[in-house]
Parts: C-alpha cells; sequence; structure tokens
C-alpha cells in the first residue's frame, strides 16, 4: 500500500500536539524545549510531505531555514536554561515567575 | 514717497540695546554702555530731524514718507506689513520723542552712575526707544499694536528695575495687568476695524502695489454717526472709536485705569520722566488723533472721550495736591495733564491735543528731571516734607524746575501756556456740545488753578523754607531704619550729565510754546504747529465747522464772526492767566507759611480708589479664583479627572494581571488558545466562502 500524503499530515499532527501538550503539562524546562523541538519537527514533517506531493522543493528549502532557526533557539534556549539553572539550581518553569534572576 | 532711512530712527535704538545687551554686560564698563545707547539714540535723532526738514521733508510735504521694509502678514485679503510712515503727524512725534528721549538718556547717565544694572538699564531704554518709535512710525495698526506692546514691556521692565524691591515688582505687575485691560479693547478695535474696512493700513502704500483703500479712507467717505447710547453697539464707526479708546484709556492712565501710573513711580526717575510723562503714556493721544477721521465720525465716542479727559485732569489734580512724595505728585500731574489731551481729542481740537504733548513732554520731563536731580543730590530721598530750602544748595536744578513750574503753572511765554490756553479756548468754543462745553471749560479751568496750586506747593515745599532734611523725623517709624545709614545728608548739586538736559529742557519749556501761537494773541498767522498738522488731522464735520478754524487762522469766514472769537478768545486768556496766577499765589501764601501743612486725609489717600479696587475687583477675584477655579474647578475637575482616569487604569490593570502570572507555561497556553482561535476562524471563514 502507497503512502499517503494524508498519513504524513496525521503523523505531523499527532507530533505537533503530543509537542503542544508537553509544553503546557512538562514543568522541567529542557522536557519543555524538547517539547518544542517536537513541534518544530512536526511542521518539517508537513513541509517535505507537501514538497514531495506537489514536486516542488519550495517545501524542502523552508525545512532548511527551520532548521536553521532551531539550531539557533537551541543554542540560545540552552544558554538560558544554564543561566536559570546556576541562580535557582532547578530546572523547574514555575520556579522562574518573577522578570529577574 | 519710498525712504529707508526712515528705518535707521527705529533700528538704531534696537542695535543700541542689543550691544548693550549681550556686550556691555560682559564688558561693564559705564562710559562704553552710556556712548552706545546714547550714540544710538541720537543717530535716531539726527535722521528723524534730517527726514523731518530736508528739503522733500515729512513736516513739510504733503504725501507722507513710506518705507516698507518687509511684508509680514499676508492672509486672504488682510495685509499687514512691516512698515513705516512717517507723514506730519508721527514726523512731529517722532522729533521729540527722539530729542527728549536723547536728553534723558545722557541724564540718566549721570543718576545711574554706580548702579550694578547700570548695562540692564541702558538696553531696556533703548529698547523701549525701540518700540516707541515704531509704534508712532508704523503705518498700520498691527504693526501699531507692536510698539504697543512692546512700549508696555519696557514699562513693565523699567519699572520693575529695582528688582530686589518688592515694591517695584509689584507696581510692575499692576502696570502690566492694567494695560491688559486696554489692550483687550485695542485689540477688538482693531479687529472690527478691519471688519469694516478690509484694511488695517493708515496710508495708501503704491510701492506694496496694494489698492488706495485705507482704513482710515474709508471712515472719511463714511455717513457720522447719529450720537446716541445705542451707537456704541452698533458696530459702526462709533464701537470702533471707543474700543481703541479704551486702549487709550489704559496706556495714557485715565479713568478708571489710571491707578497703574502713580505706583510706576517706583522705577528710576529718567524712566519715569521718558516713559511715564513724556512719550509712553501720550500714545493714547497719539492714537486717537492719527484714528481722527473715525472718531470724528463718531460723535457719541468723541464725547465721552471729552468728559473721561475732564474728569481725570479734575480728578487727578485733586489726588495731586495732597501727596507728599515729589515723585508722585508729578505722576498726578501727568494723568491730569493728560486728562486735558483727552479733553482737547473730545472737543475735536486734535492739533491742540498734539500741541500739549509736546510741551508736556518738555516741562514734564524736565520736572522729572529736575526732581531725578533733587533726590539724587538727597542721597535717594523723595519725601518732600523731608526738604526744603534746596534752592542754595542745587541752583541749576532750581532755576530749570523754575521754568517748568512757570510752564506747567500756564504763566504767559512759558510753554504749557499756549497749549493748555489753547484746550481751554477750544473746549469753550467746541461746536454741537451747546452748554455744556462750558461745563467742561470750567472743569478745565479749576483743573489749570489746582496745578497751580500743587505744583507752587510741590516748590516751595522743595525748595524754600527751612531746611528740614537734617531734622530726624521719629513720626515715621518706618522710615527710621532707613535713615540711619543716609544720615547726615547733605544735598549737593548734580553733576554735568545731569543738568545740561535740565538746561536745554528748561529753555525749551520756556521757548517751546512760540510754535503755538494763536491768531488772537499774536495778531499774526504764526501758529507753526496748526499749520503743520492741520492738514493731516479730521475736522468734526459740521454746519458750525468754519467756527472754529477761522477763529485759530482769521483767514476765512465772515469777519465779524471771526472778531468776535478773537475778543472772546483773548478774554478767556485773561482769565486763565489770572487763574494760573491766582493758583501761584494761593499756593505760595498757603504752604510758604505752613509747609508741612495736614491735607484732607481723602486727598491724601488717593480717594483710597487702590483699596476699592482692591475690596472690588482684586479681592472677589481672588476668591473666586481660590474657592471657584482652584478648589472646584482645578482641584475637583481637572485634578479629579485625572486622578479618576489613572484609577480606572489601574483598576484595569488589576483585571489584566492574572493573565500576567509570571508562568511559562501559562504563556504558552494563552498562546495556543489564540492559536485555536484562529485557526477556527480560518476554518469557518474557509468553510462559508467555499460554500
Amino acid at each position: 500500500m502507497e503512502p499517503q500524503l494524508s498519513w504524513y499530515l496525521a503523523l505531523s499532527a499527532v507530533l505537533f500536539t503530543i509537542g503542544v501538550t508537553g509544553v503546557i503539562i512538562k514543568r522541567n524546562i529542557i522536557a519543555m524545549f524538547m517539547c518544542i523541538e517536537l513541534m518544530l519537527n512536526a511542521v518539517n514533517l508537513t513541509f517535505v510531505a507537501f514538497a514531495s506531493f506537489f514536486h516542488d522543493v519550495t517545501g524542502q528549502l523552508f525545512v532548511f531555514i527551520v532548521m536553521t532557526v532551531a539550531a539557533a533557539e537551541a543554542a540560545v534556549g540552552l544558554g538560558i536554561i544554564i543561566a536559570i539553572f546556576r541562580n535557582r539550581e532547578t530546572l523547574d518553569v514555575d520556579e522562574a515567575s518573577i522578570l529577574k534572576l | 514717497m519710498e525712504n529707508n532711512l526712515l528705518s535707521v530712527i527705529i533700528f538704531a535704538p534696537l542695535a543700541g540695546a542689543a550691544i548693550n545687551w549681550l556686550a556691555g554686560r560682559r564688558v561693564r564698563d559705564e562710559r562704553f554702555i552710556a556712548t552706545i545707547a546714547c550714540g544710538s539714540v541720537a543717530i535716531s535723532t539726527i535722521v528723524a530731524f534730517y527726514l523731518a526738514f530736508n528739503s522733500h521733508g515729512a513736516l513739510r510735504t504733503e504725501e507722507p514718507l513710506l518705507d516698507h521694509i518687509w511684508t509680514w502678514l499676508r492672509v486672504g485679503n488682510f495685509r499687514a506689513d512691516f512698515a513705516l510712515a512717517m507723514d506730519r503727524l508721527s514726523g512731529t512725534y517722532a522729533l521729540f520723542v527722539t530729542f527728549v528721549g536723547f536728553l534723558i538718556h545722557v541724564f540718566a547717565v549721570g543718576y545711574m552712575r554706580g548702579e550694578a544694572g547700570f548695562y540692564r538699564f541702558f538696553a531696556y531704554l533703548n529698547l523701549f526707544m525701540f518700540a516707541m518709535l515704531t509704534l508712532v512710525l508704523a503705518d498700520n495698526f498691527v504693526l501699531m499694536f507692536v510698539g504697543w506692546e512692546g512700549v508696555g514691556l519696557c514699562s513693565y521692565l523699567l519699572i520693575g528695575y529695582y528688582i530686589d524691591r518688592k515694591e517695584a515688582g509689584d507696581a510692575a505687575k499692576k502696570a502690566f495687568i492694567v494695560n491688559r485691560v486696554g489692550d483687550w479693547g485695542f485689540v477688538l478695535g482693531i479687529m472690527l476695524t478691519f471688519l469694516l474696512t478690509g484694511s488695517v493700513s493708515f496710508f495708501a502704500n503704491p510701492a506694496a502695489g496694494e489698492a488706495t483703500q485705507t482704513a482710515l479712507s474709508y471712515f472719511k467717505s463714511a455717513p457720522v454717526e447719529p450720537f446716541t447710547l445705542g451707537a456704541l453697539a452698533a458696530g459702526g464707526a462709533t464701537s470702533v472709536a471707543i474700543l481703541l479708546f479704551i486702549g487709550a484709556v489704559g496706556k495714557s492712565a485715565q479713568i478708571p485705569l489710571y491707578v497703574w501710573l502713580p505706583d510706576a513711580m517706583a522705577g528710576p526717575t529718567p524712566v519715569s520722566a521718558l516713559i511715564h510723562a513724556a512719550t509712553m503714556v501720550t500714545a493714547g493721544v497719539y492714537m486717537i488723533v492719527r484714528c481722527s477721521e473715525i472718531f470724528v465720525h463718531a460723535p457719541m465716542a468723541m464725547f465721552i472721550v471729552a468728559i473721561i479727559g475732564a474728569a481725570t485732569a479734575l480728578f487727578a489734580a485733586t489726588i495731586g495736591i495732597a501727596q507728599n512724595d515729589i515723585k508722585k505728585v508729578l505722576a498726578y500731574s501727568t494723568i491730569s495733564q493728560l486728562g486735558y489731551m483727552f479733553l482737547a481729542c473730545g472737543v475735536g481740537a486734535f492739533v491742540a491735543a498734539i500741541f500739549h504733548v509736546i510741551t508736556h513732554a518738555f516741562f514734564k520731563a524736565l520736572l522729572f528731571l529736575g526732581s531725578g536731580s533733587v533726590i539724587n543730590g538727597m542721597h535717594h530721598e523723595q519725601d518732600m516734607r523731608r526738604m526744603g530750602g534746596l534752592r542754595k544748595y542745587m541752583p541749576i536744578t532750581f532755576a530749570t524746575m523754575i521754568t517748568g513750574w512757570l510752564a506747567i503753572s500756564g504763566v504767559p511765554i512759558f510753554a504749557g501756556f499756549f497749549s493748555k490756553d489753547e484746550i481751554l479756548w477750544k473746549t469753550w468754543s467746541a461746536a454741537g456740545l451747546g452748554s455744556f462745553s462750558k461745563v467742561l471749560w470750567i472743569v478745565g479751568a479749576i483743573t489749570a488753578l489746582l496745578t497751580a496750586i500743587y505744583m507752587t506747593r510741590l516748590m516751595v515745599m522743595t525748595f524754600w523754607g527751612a531746611e528740614r532734611f537734617r531734622d530726624t523725623h521719629s513720626g515715621h517709624p518706618e522710615h527710621e531704619e532707613k535713615e540711619q545709614s543716609h544720615r547726615p545728608v547733605e544735598p549737593h548739586e548734580s553733576p554735568w550729565v545731569m543738568t545740561v538736559p535740565l538746561i536745554v529742557l528748561a529753555v525749551l519749556s520756556t521757548v517751546g510754546g512760540f510754535i503755538g501761537v494763536p491768531y488772537a494773541l499774536a495778531n499774526r498767522d504764526i501758529n507753526v504747529i496748526e499749520h503743520t498738522l492741520e492738514p493731516v488731522v479730521a475736522h468734526v464735520p459740521s454746519h458750525e465747522e468754519g467756527i472754529t478754524a477761522e477763529a485759530a487762522t482769521g483767514l476765512h469766514g465772515s469777519e465779524a464772526a471771526a472778531h468776535s472769537d478773537v475778543t472772546a478768545e483773548r478774554l478767556l486768556t485773561v482769565v486763565s492767566v489770572v487763574i494760573a496766577l491766582l493758583g501761584i499765589g494761593a499756593g505760595w501764601v498757603l504752604f510758604q507759611r505752613r509747609p508741612l501743612m495736614q491735607m484732607p486725609r481723602l486727598l491724601e489717600n488717593k480717594y483710597y480708589v487702590d483699596e476699592i479696587y482692591d475690596a472690588a475687583l482684586i479681592r472677589p477675584i481672588e476668591t473666586v479664583s481660590r474657592e471657584g477655579l482652584w478648589k472646584i474647578i482645578d482641584k475637583g475637575v481637572i485634578d479629579g479627572g485625572l486622578h479618576s482616569i489613572g484609577e480606572a487604569v489601574t483598576e484595569l490593570g488589576r483585571l489584566g494581571r492574572w493573565l500576567q502570572a509570571g508562568f511559562v507555561r501559562g504563556y504558552a497556553a494563552i498562546i495556543l488558545l489564540g492559536a485555536l482561535i484562529l485557526i477556527g476562524l480560518f476554518a469557518y471563514i474557509g468553510s462559508t466562502s467555499v460554500r
């Protein structure tokens, strides 16, 4: 049986929903971070699926851009996480609830 | 005729003011400052005389000299240029303003010696000359108003010159605020003029390429308005005239706005001489004569001008008789003399008014400068009760003051005699007032008597009698402390920079009247001032018009009428000479014997007018301001409104604060919610548009 476009989209939607749910319910900052990555990659999956289906490379180009942004975001985000951990000695985001360290 | 030299007259003092303000404050060399100040006014004086008297001079031709400097305001058909005009009237004014101004500048160099604010004083004084000459030479109402406000500003600055004295600051504020009341009328008058005529210019200026319809030429062809109170509110010539007159009342210190002038004596004496006697306060007279075309078409306004003038003349003279401060006497005398000028305007004798302005500038500047010399010689003592016998110590001041005294009292051959007599005669023979003109004449004559009395009192208290300046005055404990530093006072004559202007003015006060000798006295037609100014002022258009003109010039009309008028004028002259001598005699007999005679308390306290104004106007305004404007409007409405807006925002913020709990996951949820709403919206729109 040939894989259909809808399969990819369904998988992508599932992954995205898992990511969203994770961001909202997880308290560990690293887990949240990973969930954000999951959302980004779910979107990536949509992009490549459409690119393949429509025979258009534009979607793949967008994937590269998303990956670049994700890499930059990972660097900045991990930096912030380290800074928070150094100050608070915890990774619970609910502890970081005021606008200063 | 276009002549660019005119601008030199006004800009030379402005340059002097700028140099003294910018450079003088750093140089701080009195000789430098004095040279700049007097030099710039001297340039104005020379140029003014040249332009007035050269072969095409303003006083010799019919056409005014014009100088269009730049187009200033131009909106629609409203046009006000920064343009100057010198015709016979403004030329005459410019001459005595610059000349008397120059003498007073020279005097002030001596009077202000050693003052810390020397540069400031002369910068202001030069600025005043600029403003005054702009006022006089302006060729439209709007520029005239600029000068009008400029002299008001300089007056304010110079009254408040002694910045460390509270009464000087208060007097300055009083002068400024009272003048605002008059300016309100002036501004409205200008607006109404523009509304009626579509122009604010006095003269048609061919160089500017404008139509020849000017503000004044419009009124020339207008009909004379009826002599009713209703005309005042009708919005025609009478309304314009009365609004302009309100402006003149403020600037020229007439009832009811005269109260600022006596207080203005808190300024240095040269300022009192220049601004509050010789020039600025006569700006109101100038304005009315400039607008005589409007006034002659408004008989009701003329009538009011005459009444206010006569009332002020009498009222101020009675106060002047009871004052003890030498400058206060002269201040009330100035108000009284200004009343004479307005009386002359009111009866249509515009030339006589200007004549009196000129002679008054001479003798009142002389008297003020003389009093300044006395004050200087007495080490800043102004109370006449502590003078006496000064003629021995200050012979030059004494001799010059004598001429001023005789001039203002109206003793023949002195300047004031001719001008005052002219006014009284014109009042007596005024056309259209009927027997009321005789009432005005009686008021004028009583004023003349009082003038002679209070001036004699001033002279006697100052220069004759016992030398009271060495006494200690236990009766005035409030002055006691100040006196300690001054005693013992040894009066001395002033230096030559002060006496020379006095001498020049004394000569002018003596012979200045000969420019206006009436036909009735000389039996020849040598009335120079009348011939010069007659073409530029308007005449009261009435069937009796011929009479006054004939009596003065004796040229046309029926011989018999002219003859009887000449006889009447001579008779009245004799009467007024008798009045003057009577006043001097009475004053001499009374005050020579008892120089410290107690005057009626009502007069000494100036009829309590200041107190009445205080109770009737100032207190209520203060109360309304504090209780109404401050406590209700400001604190209640404005502050309350602002505070409630602030509180509403705070409450709104309190409501919105739960969104900003600070929990990252909460924010994530909100973002998700937003995204879902957007997606839902798109989905909904998409489904409806497909269908």
